[in-house]
């Protein structure tokens, strides 16, 4: 817990996104047909779904502990995350969106990967909603920990099985290249994996400043 | 008592209140056949329906549909119908594991005859001839177990926090896409009487996402009950 509190990680973070900001757009990419230089995408689209799994895993993680300890603030951790995760979903949605009038023409293509985004999406606004629906903190708490731990998995099924499945136009789906094979060479790879890294942490760091305000207010209103 | 011999307690029971009162089931079978012959009356307004190009796929997803509000109707009654007493009174004598194992076995029992009779009836309206009948019929099946394990555990959670329908339709529905999906997808290539091996892997995906949500269950019920 005392890592949320620490600054120097917070600082690395902060560098490491402005320099995958401004090398993202300066350096060379490979130059592809229909993509062109729209491939500088993966630079701003891929790392915000990073972010969200980051977060949407330290969530469960949570979760799960909040139900074999019963400690309100692991449950104010997994609410938090999963709000920051829903922030980001929306984010990674439309970038994917912008990408994809570029190249395929349309903002929504009616694209199995899009279908089960928006799925998802629905998923954790479930999550949100549950909460909202019970007066009582903990038995809000233990039921949204339970839908929580059964939501997982089905979004993982939904982003990353389902679409793989079909024909989807989205790259690394339906038998499109993807990461490490034709459209990816090492000079997008420095740029790609500090990224990930870099915006993973950006969530936590979201989720964390989210987290600390929620617990004063807890801390506000209970009764000493 | 182990857990196996409680849960066939539980499920004798289940079937036992079913048979004297028959209302979940001949309610939902009301429920499908209204729908049916809705669906019927409101399709045959339009003439030269059937005979359309796009006819087989409405007849498909028209029918899954059916299904899925068939199911959620039928599985917000497994623990919504349970009085607090009642339930304080199941988790006294038997573990909240084969509380919920003896739920989903009835309610997978109560689908599976419900699908049946919905198709039966469904094929007496809408006219088709499924070009793999049998293969159609086994995703029938796999599809009303499907609906089953995952209805229930969101049905024992809505019933929880407290207001039924609503919440149970806002919860279930993200989690039945994926399964709808891969069953109108399978089913299509059954009714087109295309080569089976197409959709093996659909199919291993939907036991997988059942052993999964019947895993989970078991796990999570525990905590879900106790107040």
């Amino acid at each position: 817990m005392k890592f949320i509190y620490q600054t120097w990680w917070k600082v690395l973070t902060v560098l490491v996104i402005l320099y995958t900001l401004f090398a993202g757009l300066l350096l060379g990419v490979p130059r592809l047909p229909i993509m062109h230089e729209t491939i500088r995408n993966v630079y701003f689209h891929v790392p915000m779904w990073m972010a969200m799994f980051t977060v949407f895993t330290i969530s469960v993680v949570y979760s799960i502990k909040y139900l074999m300890s019963g400690k309100p603030e692991h449950d104010l951790i997994a609410v938090e995350c999963a709000n920051t995760g829903v922030f980001f979903f929306v984010i990674g949605l439309v970038t994917g969106m912008m990408w994809a009038k570029y190249t395929w023409g349309e903002y929504w293509s009616n694209d199995p990967k899009q279908n089960s985004a928006a799925i998802a999406f629905l998923l954790y606004c479930a999550y949100l909603v549950l909460r909202n629906s019970i007066d009582e903190e903990q038995k809000r708490a233990k039921i949204s920990a339970i839908y929580n731990i059964f939501a997982f998995p089905v979004m993982i099924v939904l982003i990353m099985i389902l679409p793989r499945m079909t024909d989807s136009l989205h790259p690394g789906n339906g038998g499109n290249p993807a990461f490490g094979k034709l459209d990816l060479d090492n000079r997008m790879r420095v740029v790609l994996y500090p990224a990930f890294i870099a915006w993973s942490f950006m969530g936590v760091w979201i989720a964390s400043i989210r987290y600390r305000i929620s617990l004063i207010e807890y801390k506000k209103n209970a009764i000493d | 008592m182990s857990l196996l011999s409680q849960t066939r307690h539980l499920l004798k029971k289940e079937i036992l209140l079913e048979w004297r009162s028959k209302y979940a089931f001949n309610g939902v079978l009301l429920y499908i056949v209204s729908t049916v012959f809705v669906c019927y009356i409101a399709f045959n307004l339009s003439a030269g329906f059937t005979e359309s190009k796009g006819y087989p796929i409405v007849w498909n997803v028209l029918f899954w549909i059916i299904m899925l509000f068939a199911a959620v109707n039928a599985m917000s009654k497994s623990f919504l119908q349970e009085s607090k007493s009642r339930l304080l009174y199941y988790y006294s004598i038997a573990s909240p594991q084969a509380i919920i194992l003896s739920k989903i076995i009835y309610n997978i029992l109560l689908m599976s005859l419900l699908s049946i009779l919905a198709l039966l009836v469904y094929m007496l309206f809408f006219t088709n001839t499924l070009g793999d009948a049998l293969y159609y019929f086994v995703i029938v099946l796999l599809g009303s177990i499907s609906f089953a394990t995952v209805f229930t555990m969101i049905s024992a959670i809505a019933a929880k926090a407290g207001n039924g329908g609503t919440l149970m339709a806002i919860l279930s529905f993200p989690v039945v896409i994926p399964v709808i999906l891969l069953l109108i997808r399978s089913s299509k290539v059954a009714m087109d009487g295309l080569e089976r091996g197409l959709t093996y892997g659909n199919v291993g995906i939907l036991c997988a996402i059942n052993v999964i949500v019947i895993g989970t269950s078991l796990i999570l019920f525990p905590y879900l009950w106790q107040d």
